[in-house]
């Protein structure tokens, strides 16, 4: 009988090693283990055993049924994993195939430029404000201090819609720096872009409808040294860390001391090429500070308040920020053109 | 406004190269737009002196010349020009010169001769006979280069000789002597045959041995015109060839550039209107003297006077329109002699942009440029009465300008007249009636200041903006007249142009009143963020010639822009240095910034359509009105009533629109013509509605989607606004619908069958659908287009709350499939709304998932099935609870629908 089992387990081991899959170690275990199996065949003749003899025998018994036992559970572990690995391998995939398209929509350049300034300004306390673009000529020229004879009130110049020059088409978001003080109290900080309308022919670089975006703030202690350390922080995010940028002393109705900022030309380093003209130096904005009559003609003291203000052209920023060469195709709208962004 | 740097440097010396003077200039507040060498492009050419000419061995009307050109030996230059003669001075271009045009000259053969370089004329300089007058140049008709029109008939026989007839008083003459006049004529000896005769002649192509015509009757030689011949009869006797100069102190191997006055630089400022002041040579000078800190050497003029006569009695000035004219100031010059003014003034006004025309215009034009003053010369003849009136033009009254336009006044023009007519328009032009001529014997200058508004305002009624009224409509120094007219005796001296009548007449319409201001420095760093000293303050005022006495500002007369603190502050800025001001971030109590509802939602809806896959566009404002053809609008269309632009670009951005359809379906158009498949496309735009407050428009935004493609229809732009609608949560409070839309309500520019409103509860959101095939037709596009209009007021009251998290379902489900078969005519939405009715408060979901029509289904009828969703929050349903539901929702249809299970 112990030779018996010493063959049963000798075999079965063999066998199980061989078994090629799941179902043939499953008829294998039925064959040595199961209830007609050879091992129970040979257990039912414990009885016929000395008492003596039964307890080692009972012991080896189990010992080969327990070897058995661990050897199919290794051998169905081996199977399985081999059968996934096969199966892992059938369903591998030519991964350099295109995937499938998924198509999302494009934010037109001009806004993508935009909302990247808005949310500077945002974040720095600033109040988005929208207004309208049929304007008086009362908020567009009047109430910012541009005289009666300022030449960009001439009809070569301005849109108007009836005969007295009283209602247009506003030529600058500068009116929405009246409106925030007609309509907030101080400390102000608003950020007003919108579409802006002067007659110009369209070509490449000028088109009779064009943005801009306005920025003011007034309050107390405001300095022109905070008009330049807070441009010069915005300009450093939008145009990278060390932008040079230099202040020109300029003419604003509506501001005084004005000024223009340029950044120095990314192209040539400010030797002067055809990107900047020669001169080095690319115009990116007008500001200055909020001009007392401004102030005074809205009902601000300007002995106690003081402000700057700063407009900037939104489509020149966005086309040398994608390097667009042609106005004309903002306002196209090709979506070879706008899918690039 | 142009400057030149020699002029400039008469007030200022100035050393800087042009790049260095245009950024300092810029950074202090003069903005230098361009600045030009005007003689970059010519390099090597220099003054020569023919010594000897002879004729081309092998060509009949080239010359081969020894040029004495500064150098050890001749040069020999070949030249096919026939106005030159030995001793002339004329620009060389020596080998390896250049010319403007990027011309470059090397020596080469002509005609197998060596030429060392090229004789020039005005033109290869880059001048014109206005730069020098006397470089006109006149060719006689020289009969040896006689190409007769028709051979068989020549009008000249070949064989002629002299004294031979030509016709009438002309005869064949043999030039027997060609000698150069100091007056830039010649005199000439010609050989009539049996006599000789001596005429002087203007005419430069004479040499010795040329056969001319001479007319024995006036002495003289006779030119193309006065043979009526042509140029093509004559090819060689062109009125043109080489700049033969006539300045004094010129010698061989000079640099022709000082000469032409081409060594100057000039520089381009942009000036802006609030500094008319610097529209002037001295001006500028001032601003450069306090740039680089260099002395202002001012001159003040001297004029000797002594004319004839008693000003006074001579001419009487009356200004009634006083309040449009604050100062005349004029003075008279006797006995003038109109001429080319000399070299130096041409040069300069060249320069500056302005036609040299004669002695007397040009001293006007110079003292203009100089010291900003526009003045203005008259025709004593011609003020009729010796008197001068400044006075509103008469209704109706009219002038011929200059221009030789005749202008119709009225009485918001200012005219000057003398006793009976207006002779100029003040402060705009002159009238063409006292012009000054070749024969003006005695000049009056004005030197005027005339109401800014008032020359505007004339000026743009008459649309003729002039350099004059550009000046006069920014404010100028009222101080200003009267060294203005004495500066224009004093050249008048100068050149000898005339005698200088002692006296001014100068009529103050005005109290003068400097503006004083007080220095305040503290006030002016605290608006600068600055520390500057207040010495250093004064220091700057006073460069600009601003005195300061203590705290005491008194501002220059021609500053008008200088006005309080702010401005002394830019003064105090421009000149301690823009880039000198510290940068400091914002200060002060902080403020909440942040976008407004309104903004949030438009970027919650732009993020929508980019994540369906629409792109954002920008269109214009203003259409045309034909747009609203296209579109189907009928002519009464109540929304055809538009803002009209009274001065548009043109009629295509003419008026604004109300409705943002044709600015997409033109973007559509456009895609669709550059052969894009598909395109989808969005745009958060304004419409501009009529009616607002004070003439304004009602601006309301319209979110406006467009499509086409293959891949493109109804229930696809469908599938994104019900997106757009989920977005904003418009379902949470208000029952969302589509409508289809009745034959009296239907939309011209939508398909009729293809088209719905959206409807949150009893408000119309928008309507969409597919556009007219007609409509399509109108923009030449042959596929099914697809567009919504949605207006952002409603889409703004629609939106829902922010979301409330709702518990999770515990108890599973039950799902029925039920298919009904209904009329044709009851539509899904009528169905769903039955079935929500039906159910008895266990329907969670109802989705369509199949509609069929055909075998089994009776002629005019389909059949409808959905998946039904039933679930209790509280219990798991059974069977037979969700049978009673589905049996209540089909009793339901059944009843109101006369929909039956199928």
């Amino acid at each position: 009988m112990k030779e018996q089992l010493a063959s049963i387990r000798t075999q079965a081991l063999a066998a199980f090693e061989a078994a090629q899959d799941a179902a043939a170690l499953d008829a294998l275990r039925v064959q040595y283990l199961g209830k007609k199996g050879e091992l129970t065949a040979v257990l039912k003749q414990m009885g016929k055993l000395s008492a003596e003899e039964r307890p080692a025998m009972g012991q080896l018994a189990n010992e080969v049924r327990a070897a058995l036992e661990e050897a199919i559970e290794r051998t169905s572990k081996q199977l399985a994993e081999k059968a996934l690995e096969e199966r892992l391998k059938a369903e591998a995939l030519d991964v350099t195939i295109p995937g499938k398209a998924q198509k999302l929509g494009h934010k037109h350049p001009m806004y993508i430029a935009l909302d990247e300034i808005k949310d500077i300004f945002v974040g720095m306390g600033f109040t988005i404000l929208d207004g309208p673009e049929v304007e008086l000529s009362y908020f567009n020229f009047d109430r910012l201090n541009a005289e009666e004879g300022h030449p960009s009130r001439d009809w070569s110049d301005t849109f108007y819609f009836d005969e007295d020059s009283k209602v247009m088409l506003r030529s600058q978001t500068s009116p929405m720096q009246i409106h925030a003080m007609d309509t907030m109290k101080p400390p102000i900080r608003i950020l007003a872009p919108g579409r802006v309308y002067r007659k110009d022919e369209v070509d490449a670089t000028h088109s009779p409808m064009f943005h801009q975006i306005e920025g003011m703030v007034i309050d107390k202690g405001v300095t022109m040294a905070d008009l330049k350390g807070t441009l010069n922080t915005v300009i450093e995010q939008l145009y990278g860390k060390g932008t040079v940028t230099r202040f020109r002393p300029h003419h604003f109705p509506f501001t005084e001391p004005s000024c223009e900022m340029d950044i120095q030309c990314h192209k040539c380093g400010g030797k002067g090429c055809p990107t900047c003209k020669g001169e080095g130096w690319i115009e990116v904005l007008g500001a200055g500070m909020v001009h007392p009559n401004v102030l005074r003609m809205s009902g601000i003291d300007p002995e106690v308040y003081s402000g700057w203000a700063f407009g900037m052209g939104l489509e020149r920023m966005a086309m040398g920020r994608f390097k667009i060469a042609d106005l004309r195709l903002i306002f196209e709208n090709d979506v070879r053109f706008l899918e690039q962004f | 406004m142009n400057l030149s740097r020699k002029w400039l440097n008469e007030f200022v010396t100035v050393d800087a190269n042009d790049r260095e003077f245009a950024e300092a200039m810029t950074l202090s507040g003069s903005k230098v737009e361009v600045t030009e060498d005007l003689g970059a492009e010519i390099s090597n050419v220099v003054v020569g002196r023919i010594l000897s000419m002879e004729r081309h061995p092998d060509s009949d009307h080239m010359w081969v010349c020894q040029v004495e050109a500064g150098q050890a030996e001749p040069v020999q230059i070949v030249t096919g020009a026939w106005n030159i003669h030995p001793g002339d001075l004329v620009p060389v271009a020596l080998h390896k010169s250049t010319l403007p045009g990027g011309v470059k000259i090397e020596k080469g053969k002509l005609r197998g001769v060596v030429s060392n370089g090229m004789f020039c004329g005005l033109a290869e300089l880059g001048l014109d006979t206005r730069d020098f007058p006397y470089g006109v140049i006149t060719a006689a008709a020289i009969l040896g280069d006689y190409k007769p029109l028709d051979k068989d008939k020549p009008s000249i026989p070949a064989d002629i000789k002299a004294g031979d007839k030509v016709f009438g008083p002309v005869v064949a003459a043999k030039v027997l002597e060609c000698a150069p006049q100091p007056d830039s004529s010649f005199h000439t000896c010609l050989d009539l045959g049996d006599s000789t005769a001596a005429p002087d002649t203007s005419c430069m192509n004479l040499h010795e041995g040329d056969l001319v015509a001479y007319n024995t009757k006036t002495d003289s030689i006779c030119t193309l015109a006065d043979l009526h011949a042509q140029q093509a009869e004559f090819p060689h006797c062109i009125p043109d060839g080489i700049f033969v100069l006539r300045e004094e102190g010129v010698k061989p191997g000079d640099d022709i550039k000082a000469i032409t006055g081409q060594d100057d630089h000039v520089v381009e400022f942009e000036i802006t209107p609030n500094r008319p002041d610097c529209l002037s040579v001295i001006g500028l000078a001032r601003e450069a003297a306090a740039t680089f800190d260099q002395e202002l050497r001012l001159h003040e003029p001297q004029v000797k006077g002594g004319a004839q006569g008693d000003l006074f009695a001579l001419l009487d000035v009356e200004t009634p329109a006083a309040d449009l004219c604050p100062r005349y100031t004029a003075r008279m010059v006797r006995n003038v002699k109109i001429a080319p003014s000399p070299k130096w003034m041409r040069e300069r006004l060249r320069t500056m942009g302005v036609r040299p025309i004669n002695n007397i215009v040009d001293i006007t034009n110079y003292v203009m440029l100089e010291y900003g003053q526009p003045m203005h010369a008259f025709d004593y003849r011609y003020v009729k009465g010796g008197k001068i009136v400044v006075r509103r033009a008469e209704e109706g009254e009219e002038l011929t300008t200059l221009d030789g336009q005749v202008r119709k006044l009225n009485a918001n023009h200012l005219v000057i007249a003398d006793d009976t007519r207006a002779v100029g328009l003040a402060g705009i032009m002159g009238g063409e009636n006292s012009e000054i001529v070749e024969d003006t014997v005695d000049v009056v200058f004005e030197s005027a200041n005339f109401n800014g508004t008032c020359i505007r305002k004339g000026a743009l009624a008459l649309g003729m903006r002039t350099e004059a009224s550009a000046k006069f409509e920014k404010g100028l120094d009222i101080l200003n007249t009267l060294p203005a007219v004495n500066r224009a005796c004093e050249l008048v001296e100068l050149l000898g142009a005339g005698e200088v009548v002692d006296g001014v007449i100068d009529i103050l319409n005005y109290v003068p009143n400097p503006t004083v201001l007080k220095l305040e420095p503290e006030k002016i760093n605290a608006l600068l963020g600055t520390d500057v000293a207040a010495d250093e303050m004064a220091a700057i005022l006073r460069k600009l010639d601003f005195q300061v006495e203590g705290d005491q500002v008194t501002v220059p007369s021609w500053r008008g822009d200088v006005k309080e603190m702010a401005d002394l502050a830019e003064e105090v800025a421009r000149f301690h240095g823009y880039n000198n001001i510290p940068c400091t971030l914002q200060r002060g109590e902080t403020t909440q910034g942040g976008y407004s509802d309104a903004q949030k939602l438009e970027q919650k809806l732009g993020a929508t359509c980019r994540a369906c896959g629409y792109d954002e566009i920008i269109t214009y404002s203003f259409i045309s009105p034909t747009y609203y053809d296209k579109i189907r609008w009928p002519e009464d269309h109540i929304a055809r009533k538009s803002l009209k632009i009274l001065n548009p670009l043109g009629e295509d951005t003419s008026i604004m629109r109300t409705t943002t359809l044709p600015s997409m379906l033109e973007i559509l158009t456009r895609n669709y013509n550059f052969r894009n498949k598909e395109a989808n496309l969005y745009e958060i735009g304004r419409i501009y509605l009529p009616g607002g407050e004070n003439g304004l428009a009602i601006e309301s935004k319209v979110l406006t989607l467009g499509a086409y493609g293959e891949e493109m229809d109804f229930f696809t732009l469908k599938g994104v606004i019900e997106e757009l609608l989920t977005a904003i949560r418009a379902g949470d409070a208000h029952d969302i619908h589509f409508e289809p839309l009745t034959a009296e309500d239907a939309d011209p520019s939508y398909h009729p069958g293809r088209c719905a409103t959206v409807w949150a509860g009893s408000d119309c959101i928008g309507i969409f659908g597919q556009i007219h095939p007609l409509v399509a037709q109108n923009y030449g596009v042959d596929a099914e287009l697809y567009c919504a209009e949605l207006s952002f007021d409603e889409l703004m009251l629609a939106r829902g709350s922010d979301p409330i998290y709702q518990p999770l379902p515990k108890f599973p489900s039950v799902t029925r499939d039920i298919a009904v078969v209904c009329d044709e005519a009851v539509t899904v939405g009528a169905l769903e709304r039955c079935i929500k009715k039906g159910a008895k408060g266990l329907l969670k979901e109802v989705t369509l998932f199949d509609i069929y029509r055909g075998k089994g289904v009776a002629e005019g009828k389909k059949s409808v099935a959905f998946n039904l969703v039933l679930r209790a929050d509280d219990r798991s349903l059974t069977s037979e609870e969700a049978d009673s539901d589905v049996k209540s929702i089909l009793e339901t249809l059944e009843k109101e629908l006369g929909a039956v299970l199928r």
